[in-house]
């Protein structure tokens, strides 16, 4: 610092006369006068309850049900079956039936639900390896270490998926019937396009081998099925072969971990295409079979089934209105009491 | 001594000086070594480790070590540079072994060596030869203590005679006995023994390193101290560290937030504990491989994570802040420098911040502690008024009250300075009728100096005078007629009224604080000895002749109206000394100065012994203007609520008249009490009735603080350097307020190191003071916009930063202590590792900083207008421990509602294509989003000068925000980093929801305007005098 310039001369030492270094730069100086304020805070209060109100009246036009199957019904034989881990290759069924007052118009999702479930853990969470997922050969052998101590199955075998999280996927299966006059029938449900576009496409890949010829489970030769799995992972959806191996939707939703203990994963979207199903589900008595297989005495959870529609800002969600409701009068309140301040003791003037 | 075998005997250190630390091996060790040591880094270093242990690792190492790694590299870039600077100083020269080069590290102790013309002086040398003749060589210090003037030092007259003889220079077998090394620049003591006889040594003989040998061919030397020794590598480093205030306050801070740190760390690491006893346990058939937990050992699970949430919380205090501090105060710095309005043209000297790290203590200053003489005055000495033998000369106003206009005319003298004015013709007329008494007095002005003449061209003299006085003096006798012409060690030439005569020089009592008087013992060309002495008027009065009685009397009333005046007077005496007297003393002189212990204090003794019996010629007084605008800047200040003290080593009258004249003294102020008792008692008594100081004692300094703090005005005269040291060390210690020293001299060197802030003035007197200072600049109004402007900003933005900074941090770390009661306190991380480890350091540092660097409430002139702005800064209240617990709360209370709004809205949400959302990961990208653009807004408003560095910095940081997030999303990255970049396509499948944006609306809204409406309330109800201003 400050030393002499190469330019010689009586003033080469005179700091250069440029906006920045004698901090003239132009600038915009923001004041917090009431001008700019209190209008300010009236407009948000307003933007808050409007955008409450119609969040509001947009919530009320959607519907959505839960079921609780943890042992209601003829499910509470199935949940003392399960207590018992010996029983667990035994298949149990039971069914739930519920009944649906208002017609749930347009889409509606069939979601399963978990109560008390933390896949919120961070040793759960590690607990997996996407480059195996994504189908490296190499991982696909040899899982990185995150995985302990799903890594290996009991005969040595590498096990893929492996870790915590695919270890422990939800394996309920669920048949959805409507009961009208003309009789029972199954509603139809997609059970593909459940997922991200990105995960399906990008993120979970079966492995990639140069014999185009193999079937899956020769892909997967070598490879173990997770412990508490029934069947191996190219074997999870016997109706649509290419909805096996990483790609198994289930699978991919599955392996979205939830941010808390408490959440609903997407099971499957009704097909309109069929009647009576074109505007949605009608009003009417419904039971759903349940395969039963997940237990959750261990951990005090529970298990539902959840049918919802959407509206633009995504599915049924009370809070969001309220928040805002609330937001909006507070700030309204706010906004008031500002201005009786502002009122009662005026704008300052300068005096010394 | 030139034999190199012997000298290797001894442990001499050699020349070579590592003023460059590091080379290119050593460069990466040692310096890691040395930032590690600095607690902060040493703490990032063992969190680091802590990551690396898998069982604790909630984040993965890259979130730590990344910003550790740039903030190692900045500070290495920075040191590297500046040790760049040292190699390419210590490469300048080679130095000349007799016969051989040498290197300059290849020199050793006892070396002889050769040193030609500009050459830098390579160790601390007892000069030997030179090419000029007596032995002489000039020299220039700029380096050592920055005076430019050139130097004259003398080798020993049986040194001087080996000239160039090289064989007799070999056979050169002297003795060097000399002090211990030391870092006093003007003092050396040591003696020669040679041939059986004892030479003393002193400064004079020495050439320290550092110097620039100049107007000398060449000149021998022996080396005495080389390397580390030397004395200009003892002065280094000394300089005290300084801290500021609000530094010792962050470092209380950050403390604090450790110790809650580890709070929240005991709560999460207990809950942990609770969780996996209740909860846990059940859940533990999906996490088998917990050995402590499966093995029901709970407590060591809480164990582990007390130490997994130091790790994830340790972002309360990043590792970025120092750095960020620093940087700021360096741009504060710089802005000192640029500044034009503190550049004084007629010198080309801008002003210079020498430290970086007191900016904005400079806008807490509360008592200002001020020199006279060079900082309120110019310290351009004009010989104004003298009073010869009773008779006064110099009155502007002759005796019938009209104003002399007419300069007297020097023209008679060929050699006078042209510059040099004088009114008052009767003293040239007492010249040319040959009164002896005045002749007397101008031989003494001539003759009883240290200045060195220069003469260019015949005829054109230039003095090169160390202190003003001396020079105006010398002047003012050269231009009535008594020119001193040239010198050499052992004669002075004058041109008395056009002839020369030659004094043989006997001996130069020197100047210094303690004598306050100077002598010369010089024999006439008619074979007459005399001692001609000049000095304070005090130290003279003691020491004359009785028979002066009456004379004293008479000058004494002259010397009181010049003081009266503001003049600085000198006193002059001279006595008549007997051949034999001085032979005998001049023995003892000899003896007194070649021993090494207590040879000041027998020098000393010496001295007083033959200064005694004087006779009083007259008086002179010097008047020195004062510098411009300092009235009016004393009164700014004072306005300020600044308490400006002056200490002076001035008369009273002096000092009195000064303060009358800079505003400090009003006419309105009728009670000024002046004290001046001398003993404990007096001054005691004193001090009860009235104010102004003179003592120091250990038992009066509370009384004399409180009553000096009681005075609008201090002025403290006649103090010494040590005493004006102790003066700003009772206020600092006793009022725990900030202090500020300036002066321009050697004598404030103390008091500038001792207060906060020492201010140097680049003036007349010197560099010493600049040197010592951390803030210099040349002319004493400037202090008015360092303090008010620069101070006042720089403590406001500093202020400002670290409120806003460490509302940052808590709002984004705390999310975590939130998710912390869902997660089964299980240590996981709210936020991609990626955001961790970028937010500090890309996506929120950019605003702050520039915030920190150009902010300004209210504008320069308003700072100048208003100087009762500065009082914030005194009182603190812009930032102190009751500001952090606010940013505190803000912080908590942003960080709870970017927690829970959003796990309001998520928890059981669905996208609008029915898939699910409330996954961790889009979970993490809602919060970090909401969380950017919230503290993007707070920016915002805490910003109150929006220059457009602001606004690219701003906006800057929220699209690199998006950039950096979907491109960590994106396809590629993962397909090559699976692991690394598991959150693909999260954002796109976030940020494209509606609700998404709803929701982070809603969090902005929700966080932001409590604190909108609280400033609101706040500038209404109770509007700061800035308010107000900017109101206007």
């Amino acid at each position: 610092m400050g030393k002499a310039k190469a330019n010689a001369g009586p003033l080469a030492r005179r700091p250069d006369n440029s906006a920045f270094k004698q901090q003239r730069l132009p600038a915009w100086s923001p004041m917090l006068t009431a001008q700019t304020v209190l209008p300010f805070f009236y407009g948000m209060a307003i933007v808050c309850v409007l955008l409450g109100v119609w969040l509001l009246v947009t919530v009320q036009n959607t519907h959505e049900l839960k079921v609780d199957y943890t042992h209601t019904g003829s499910c509470d034989k199935c949940f003392e079956k399960r207590k018992d881990r010996a029983n667990a290759n035994q298949s149990c069924n039971c069914t739930v039936v519920f009944n649906i007052e208002n017609t749930f118009k347009g889409d509606v999702f069939f979601y399963y639900g978990l109560i008390n479930f933390h896949q919120n853990l961070r040793q759960y969470m590690d607990s997996r390896d996407d480059g195996q997922m994504i189908g490296r050969n190499k991982n696909l052998k040899n899982p990185s270490s995150y995985c302990e101590p799903f890594i290996k199955d009991k005969n040595g075998l590498p096990i893929a998926p492996c870790g915590a999280v695919a270890n422990s996927m939800f394996n309920d299966s669920f048949t959805l019937l409507y009961h009208s006059a003309a009789g029972s029938r199954v509603v139809p449900l997609f059970r593909k396009g459940i997922t991200w576009y990105t995960d399906k496409n990008v993120k979970f890949r079966n492995p990639q081998v140069e014999n185009k010829t193999l079937t899956l489970a020769q892909v997967f030769e070598g490879t173990g099925q997770p412990l508490y799995w029934q069947k191996p992972v190219y074997d999870l959806d016997p109706w649509d072969r290419n909805n096996n191996g990483f790609i198994n939707e289930d699978l991919i939703v599955w392996m979205r971990e939830a941010a808390f203990p408490n959440f609903k994963k997407l099971y499957g979207v009704l097909n309109r295409a069929i009647e009576p199903f074109t505007d949605g589900l009608p009003a009417g008595n419904y039971s759903v079979l349940i395969s039963y297989n997940f237990p959750v005495e261990y951990f005090q959870g529970r298990k539902e089934v959840v049918l919802s529609t959407v509206s633009w800002f995504g599915g049924q969600n009370n809070f969001l209105p309220v928040a805002y409701l609330v937001t909006g009068c507070l700030i309204l309140l706010l906004a008031v009491i500002l201005t009786a301040v502002w009122w009662k003791f005026g704008e300052f003037s300068v005096d010394f | 001594a030139n034999d190199r075998d012997y000298n290797e005997k001894f442990p001499y250190a050699d020349n070579h000086i590592r003023t460059c630390k590091y080379n290119v091996f050593t460069f990466l060790p040692i310096n890691l070594f040395e930032q590690f040591q600095r607690a902060a880094n040493a703490y990032f270093l063992v969190l680091l480790i802590l990551q690396l242990i898998p069982e604790i690792s909630s984040l993965s190492w890259v979130t730590t070590t990344v910003p550790l790694v740039m903030v190692l590299l900045i500070t290495a870039v920075k040191d590297a540079t500046d040790d760049y600077v040292n190699i390419s100083l210590n490469s300048i020269t080679f130095y000349s072994f007799v016969l051989q080069n040498e290197k300059w590290m290849n020199v050793r102790v006892g070396d002889i060596i050769k040193l030609e013309n500009n050459h830098f002086v390579t160790a601390d040398i007892l000069l030997l030869s030179s090419s000029e003749p007596y032995g002489l060589c000039y020299i220039e210090t700029a380096e050592l203590d920055g005076e430019t003037n050139l130097k004259v030092r003398q080798a020993l007259t049986v040194t001087s005679d080996l000239g160039a003889d090289i064989t007799k220079l070999v056979d050169f077998n002297g003795e060097v006995i000399c002090e211990p090394p030391n870092n006093k620049l003007d003092k050396f003591t040591g003696t020669l023994y040679w041939r059986d006889n004892k030479y003393p040594l002193d400064n004079e003989k020495m050439l320290l390193r550092g110097c620039v040998l100049r107007n000398t061919e060449w000149c021998f030397g022996m080396v005495v101290f080389a390397g580390l020794q030397t004395k200009l590598m003892q002065n280094c480093g000394r300089t005290k560290f300084k801290r500021t205030s609000i530094d010792k306050l962050m470092n209380t801070l950050v403390l604090w937030i450790f110790g809650f740190l580890v709070c929240m760390g005991v709560i999460l690491a207990i809950g942990n504990t609770i969780w996996e006893q209740k909860v846990g346990r059940s859940f533990s058939v999906y996490l088998l491989w917990d050995e402590p937990i499966r093995n029901n050992n709970v407590v060591f699970s809480g164990f582990l994570t007390f130490w997994s949430y130091i790790i994830i919380l340790n972002t309360m205090v990043p590792i970025s802040l120092y750095v960020s501090v620093e940087v700021i105060r360096l741009g504060h710095s710089y802005f000192i420098n640029w500044d034009r309005k503190m550049y004084y043209i007629q010198k080309d000297t801008p002003a210079e911040a020498r430290t970086t790290t007191l900016n904005e203590e400079l806008g807490q200053v509360e008592f200002i502690f001020s020199d006279k003489t060079g900082t309120l005055t110019q310290n351009i000495m004009v010989f104004n008024k003298c009073s010869i033998n009773g008779k006064s000369y110099g009155d502007v106003y002759d005796e019938f009250g009209h104003k002399r206009t007419a300069c007297v005319d020097f023209s008679f003298n060929p050699l006078s300075d042209r510059k040099f004015k004088f009114h008052d013709h009767s003293l040239l007329e007492a010249i040319k009728m040959e009164e002896p008494s005045v002749q007397d007095f101008f031989r003494l002005l001539a003759l009883c100096h240290t200045v060195m003449p220069e003469e260019k061209n015949e005829g054109d003299l230039v003095y090169q005078a160390q202190s003003p006085d001396e020079g105006a003096l010398v002047t003012a006798a050269r231009n009535f007629g008594f020119v001193f012409r040239s010198r050499t060690p052992e004669t002075v030439t004058l041109y008395e009224m056009g002839t020369a005569v030659n004094y043989q020089l006997l001996a130069i009592l020197d100047f210094n604080n303690v004598r306050k008087r100077m002598s010369v013992i010089v024999r006439n060309p008619a074979g007459h000895i005399k001692l001609y002495c000049k000095g304070a008027d005090t130290i003279i009065f003691d020491r004359l002749d009785p028979s002066n009685h009456v004379l004293m009397n008479t000058t004494s009333e002259h010397l009181y109206e010049f003081a009266g005046e503001g003049l600085r007077t000198l006193a002059l005496a001279y006595k008549d000394l007997d051949e034999n007297v001085l032979e005998e003393w001049m023995k003892r002189l000899l003896y007194a100065s070649t021993v090494i212990e207590n040879r000041e204090e027998g020098l000393a003794d010496l001295y007083e012994e033959i200064e005694t019996g004087l006779m009083l010629l007259g008086a002179t007084a010097v008047e020195d203007k004062l510098q411009e605008g300092v009235p009016e800047t004393i009164a700014c200040l004072t306005l300020a609520n600044i308490k400006i003290w002056v200490l002076t080593g001035d008369k009273l009258e002096t000092a009195m008249n000064i303060g009358y004249s800079c505003n400090m003294l009003r006419d309105d102020m009728n009670e000024v009490f002046i004290i001046s008792g001398h003993s404990v008692l007096e001054v005691q008594q004193q001090l009860r009735l009235g104010l102004m100081a003179h003592a120091l004692e250990p038992e009066l300094e509370q009384v004399l603080l409180e009553t000096a703090c009681l005075c609008k005005t201090v002025i403290c005269c006649r103090v010494t350097p040590m005493q004006k040291a102790q003066v700003v060390e009772l206020v600092k210690t006793n009022k725990m307020a900030v202090t500020l020293a300036i002066g321009d001299g050697a004598n404030d060197v103390s008091m500038i190191k001792t207060a906060h802030i020492g201010v140097g003035i680049s003036g007349q007197e010197g560099m010493q003071a600049v040197l010592a200072s951390d803030y210099s600049f040349a002319q004493f109004r400037y202090l008015q916009r360092l303090l008010l402007v620069h101070g006042r900003w720089s403590y406001f933005r500093m202020c400002n930063f670290l409120f806003y900074f460490f509302y940052k941090n808590f709002a984004f770390t705390l999310v975590h202590f939130w998710f912390g009661f869902f997660c089964g306190f299980s240590a996981q991380t709210v936020y991609d590792q990626w955001f961790i480890t970028l937010f500090n350091i890309v996506y929120t540092s950019l605003p702050v900083l520039a915030m920190g660097l150009f902010d300004q409430d209210v504008n320069e002139a308003n700072s100048h207008r208003y100087p009762s702005l500065y009082r914030p800064g005194q009182l603190n209240v812009l930032f102190n421990k009751r500001q952090f617990f606010l940013c505190t709360l803000q912080g908590v209370g942003t960080s709870f509602l970017l927690f829970f709004i959003p796990y309001g809205a998520f928890c059981l949400v669905a996208r609008d294509d029915g898939s699910h959302i409330s996954d961790q990961q889009a979970f993490a990208v809602i919060i970090s989003t909401s969380l950017v653009i919230v503290v993007s807004v707070q920016i915002g408003l805490d910003t109150y000068y929006w220059t457009a560095v602001n606004h690219v910095f701003v906006w800057g940081s929220l699209a690199v925000y998006f950039a950096i997030l979907f491109a960590m999303h994106s396809d590629g990255l993962f397909s090559i980093f699976p692991s690394h970049f598991p959150f693909i396509g999260t954002a796109r499948n976030c940020l494209t929801q509606k609700s998404v944006w709803l929701v982070i609306m809603l969090t902005t809204v929700a966080c932001v305007m409590p604190g909108l409406a609280v400033r609101f309330l706040k500038t209404d109800l109770y509007p700061t005098l800035t308010d107000k201003v900017k109101g206007t």
